[in-house]
C-alpha cells in the first residue's frame, strides 16, 4: 500500500541484522581493532572495551569524553579495512575477490555470519547475494547478429553479460549503471538489467562501463555503505564533516552506557544514536522522550511560547533573555518564568522549581479523569523545564552577541584587551553546556521511579539549576563601564562554580548507571 | 544520450504495436507522439471486471526504458473510463505495483506491462479499494512515481 512517509524496507538486510549474535561480533571487532589501531583508526579508549567482558551490558558507564584518532586520510583507512575483510573471505572460502566483496556487502560486512551461512549452504548463499558460482568475470564482447533487448538495436558494437548470461549492449548497460549511481545513489545493489534477475554488477564490471567521474562517485558511495553497514562505525553528524568514527558499543548496552564521542571537528555526539550530546540521559530514554514530545506537541506547544501574562496584573511579559527570574515591568512583581510562582521562594537552597510534587496523594480515590489530568500535569512539569532550557540556550546566544558588540565598543575607549573580554564567551559556552545537561535531566526525571537515589539526583539537579540561573542573571545585568572588572571577576567565579556543579551531577548520574541505581517508572526497551 | 535510446526504442515499440497489434483485449487509443500513449484494456474471460473497459495512460521520460514509465488508469467520464476498483489501484488511477518501481527492468515494455495489469485484474476475487485510499488520494502527488509505495503485489 502507499504511504509517502513509509520507506520501503529492505528485507534482505534486516534478516541478517536480526539473526546475528552480537557477542560473536564483538570478538571479531576487537580482532579488527587491534590489527588496525596503528593505521589511525583506533578504537575508543580501553574503558569501553571493558564492557565487552561483561555480557550483561551493565558495564562501566563512559564517564569521560572518548576521543578518537582520526585523520584526513580516513577514507583511505576505510578502503584498507575493506580490503582486509575481502582478503579474509576470499582466502577463507576460496572465492574470487569480487565475489567476496559482493558477499560481504550483502552481509553488511559481518564476516563471521557470512562464513557460517556460506558453510551451511554455499549455493543458496551465493544465489541470494546475486552471485553465480562459476561465472567468469564479465568482459566486453562483440557478438554477431546480436539484438539488444533494451534498445532493440542490431548495430551494437560491444556487449556485456553478467554471470547470468543476460546480454545487453554496452551503451545501454553504461546508461543504466550511470543512472543507478548518479540518480539513485545506488552502489552495492546494482542488479542485472534482466527482469527479476538479481545478479549484482560488481566493481570490476562497473569499471568497464562508466566514465571516470561516475566511477569515482560509485566508489565513494560504496565506501559510504561500508560505514553505514558497520555497527562500530558512524559518520560524524556535523554538517560538512566527512569523518567516520569507530566505537564498539552494542545496542543492548545503551541502557547503561552513554557512548559520548568527540570528532576531530570537535562536534560531540552520542555514538549510540548520532544525536548531539545528551548526557546524562541514556539513549533509550532519549528516544522515548522525544517520541512523547512529538506525540504530545499540541498540548505542550503553548509552553514554549515566548510571552506570558503576569499573574498579578495580567500585563503581557515577553521573555528576551535566558534568565528565569522575571520582573513585571508594570507591577514589579517578581516571579519564576517556569513555574510562575513567586521568585522569593526560589533563591534558597531548597530550589523546588525543578522537583515535581505529586498532588492529592490518595491515588485510590482518584477517578480516571483526574488521573489523566495528573499525568498530563506531571508530563508538562518536565516538558516545560526541558523546553525552557532549550529556549534559554537560544536567547543567551543572542544576548551574548549583543553584549560582545557592546564590549567591543568599550574596548575601543578603555584599557581592556581582547583577552580580557573573553570571560563572556566562556560564560555563555558553559551555560549552554550546563543547560543542555539540565535539559536532559528533566527527560530522565520524567521516567525515573522515585526512590532515595532519585532524591540525590534531584538535589544535584536543583543545585545546578540554581547555579545556572545565577550566572544567567549576572549576564543580563546592564553593562556598567566602571564596574567591568568586578563583573568579570563575578562572572568568572560563577562560571567555575557552575562547571563544578555540572561535573558533580554528571559524575554521580553516570556512576548511578554503573551501580544500577536508576530504575525506570515504565519498562524501557530498545 | 538518454533521449536517443528512448526515441529509438519507443518508435520500434510503436511500430510493433501497430503492425502486430497490442495484446488481446487491448486497443491503442492514442499514440500521437513519443511522450504519452493511451491504451484501452479489457479483462479476458471470467472475472469480477467482466464487461468493463478501462484505459491506461503511459508517460515516458527521456530516460525510458532505463527508467520505468509513469502508468495510471484514466478517469474520463466522457469515454466511460474509470479506474478499476481493486485493492492495489487508487481511485485517482495510481497503481501500487512493484513492476513500476523496484521490480522494473529495462527489458520490460508497454506490451508486457499491459499483460501484467490484465492478469492483476483477472486474478482479483473481490472488488475492494485499497484500505488507505482516502488518505492517499487526498495527499498524492500528481505523478505516482513520486510516491514511495510499499508493494504488496508480489503475488500478482
Ligand atoms: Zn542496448
Ligand atoms: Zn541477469
Ligand atoms: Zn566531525
Ligand atoms: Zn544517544
Ligand atoms: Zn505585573
Ligand atoms: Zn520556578
Amino acid at each position: 500500500m502507499a504511504s509517502e512517509n513509509e520507506i520501503m524496507t529492505d528485507i534482505s538486510d534486516d534478516d541478517y541484522s536480526d539473526a546475528f549474535d552480537p557477542d560473536e561480533d564483538m570478538e571479531a571487532e576487537f580482532d579488527d581493532a587491534s590489527s588496525i589501531s596503528d593505521s589511525g583508526f583506533s578504537p575508543i579508549e580501553p574503558d569501553s572495551h571493558s564492557t565487552g567482558k561483561d555480557p550483561k551490558g551493565k558495564g562501566k558507564a563512559v564517564d569521560s569524553m572518548l576521543t578518537l584518532d582520526n585523520h584526513p586520510g580516513a577514507s583511505e583507512k576505510l578502503k584498507e579495512e575493506q580490503k582486509v575483510a575481502v582478503a579474509y573471505v576470499e582466502e577463507m572460502l576460496q572465492l574470487k575477490s569480487e565475489q567476496a566483496a559482493v558477499l560481504l556487502r550483502y552481509f553488511a560486512w559481518k564476516k563471521e555470519k557470512l562464513v557460517e551461512t556460506y558453510m551451511d549452504s554455499p549455493e543458496s548463499t551465493l544465489a541470494a547475494a546475486g552471485i553465480h558460482e562459476n561465472g567468469a568475470q564479465p568482459r566486453l564482447k562483440r557478438v554477431r547478429g546480436f539484438v539488444c533487448e533494451v534498445c532493440y538495436d542490431e548495430m551494437a558494437q560491444e556487449t556485456l553479460a553478467l554471470s547470468c548470461d543476460h546480454r545487453f549492449c554496452k551503451s545501454c548497460y553504461a546508461q543504466y549503471v550511470t543512472s543507478k549511481v548518479v540518480d539513485e545513489g545506488e552502489s552495492r545493489r546494482i542488479q542485472c538489467m534482466g527482469s527479476k534477475c538479481n545478479v549484482i554488477v560488481d566493481e570490476k564490471t562497473v569499471e568497464l562501463l562508466v566514465e571516470e567521474e561516475v566511477l569515482e562517485r560509485y566508489r565513494s558511495l560504496l565506501n559510504r555503505t561500508y560505514v553505514d553497514d558497520s555497527t562500530s562505525l558512524r559518520w560524524c553528524p556535523a554538517p560538512n564533516c566527512d569523518y567516520a568514527l569507530k566505537c564498539h558499543i552494542l545496542p543492548r548496552q545503551l541502557d547503561s552506557i552513554i557512548p559520548t564521542v568527540q570528532c576531530s571537528c570537535l562536534h560531540t555526539f552520542c555514538f549510540g544514536c548520532g544525536d548531539a550530546d545528551h548526557r546524562p540521559c541514556c539513549c533509550p530514554i532519549v528516544r522515548r522522550w522525544l517520541k512523547k514530545c512529538a506525540d504530545d506537541s499540541e498540548t505542550s506547544n503553548w509552553i514554549s511560547a515566548n510571552t506570558k501574562e503576569c499573574t498579578k496584573c495580567h500585563s503581557t511579559i515577553e521573555k528576551n533573555g535566558g534568565c528565569n527570574h522575571m520582573t513585571c515591568k508594570s507591577c514589579k512583581w517578581e516571579f519564576c518564568w517556569v513555574c510562575m510562582g513567586p521568585w522569593s521562594e526560589h533563591g534558597t537552597a531548597w530550589y523546588n522549581c525543578s522537583r515535581y510534587e505529586e498532588k492529592g496523594g490518595d491515588a485510590v480515590n482518584q477517578d480516571a479523569q483526574s488521573k489523566s489530568r495528573a499525568s498530563l500535569e506531571r508530563y508538562l512539569h518536565y516538558y516545560n523545564r526541558f523546553a525552557n532550557h532549550e529556549q534559554s540556550i537560544k536567547l543567551e546566544h543572542e544576548l551574548a552577541t549583543r553584549m560582545e558588540k557592546k564590549m567591543e565598543e568599550m574596548q575601543e575607549h578603555s584599557s581592556l584587551s581582547w583577552i580580557e573580554v573573553q570571560f563572556l564567551a566562556k560564560a555563555v559556552e558553559t551555560l549552554t553546556k550546563c543547560r543542555t545537561v539540565l535539559k536532559w535531566t528533566y527527560a530522565m526525571a520524567f521516567y525515573l521511579a522515585k526512590n532515595n537515589h532519585t532524591a540525590i539526583f534531584e538535589d544535584n539537579q536543583a543545585d545546578l539549576e540554581q547555579a545556572v540561573e545565577g550566572l544567567s542573571e549576572l549576564l543580563e545585568k546592564p553593562l556598567d563601564e566602571e564596574k567591568i572588572a568586578e563583573l568579570r571577576q563575578q562572572t568568572t567565579d560563577k562560571t567555575v562554580y557552575v562547571s563544578k556543579r555540572c561535573q558533580i551531577l554528571l559524575d554521580d548520574t553516570l556512576r548511578g548507571y554503573e551501580e544500577d541505581r536508576w530504575h525506570w517508572a515504565e519498562a524501557i526497551k530498545m | 544520450m538518454g533521449s536517443r535510446i528512448s526515441a529509438k526504442r519507443l518508435t520500434k515499440e510503436l511500430t510493433e504495436l501497430k503492425t502486430n497489434g497490442p495484446p488481446t483485449g487491448c486497443t491503442l487509443i492514442q499514440a500521437d507522439d513519443l511522450e504519452c500513449w493511451v491504451v484501452s484494456l479489457q479483462v479476458l474471460g471470467e472475472s469480477v471486471y467482466e464487461g468493463e473497459e478501462f484505459a491506461l495512460r503511459f508517460k515516458f521520460s527521456s530516460s525510458y526504458p532505463i527508467d520505468s514509465p509513469e502508468v495510471t488508469f484514466v478517469n474520463c467520464p466522457e469515454r466511460g473510463w474509470k479506474a478499476p476498483v481493486h485493492p492495489h489501484i487508487y481511485t485517482n488511477g495510481h497503481i501500487c505495483a512493484s513492476v513500476l518501481g523496484s521490480g522494473w527492468s529495462p527489458v520490460l515494455n508497454v506490451a508486457s506491462l499491459l499483460l501484467t495489469f490484465q492478469s492483476m485484474l483477472a486474478s482479483c476475487k473481490k472488488k475492494e479499494l485499497p484500505p488507505d485510499n482516502d488518505r492517499y488520494v487526498r495527499t498524492a502527488p500528481s505523478n505516482p512515481k513520486q510516491t514511495r509505495f510499499v508493494y504488496h503485489d508480489d503475488d500478482v
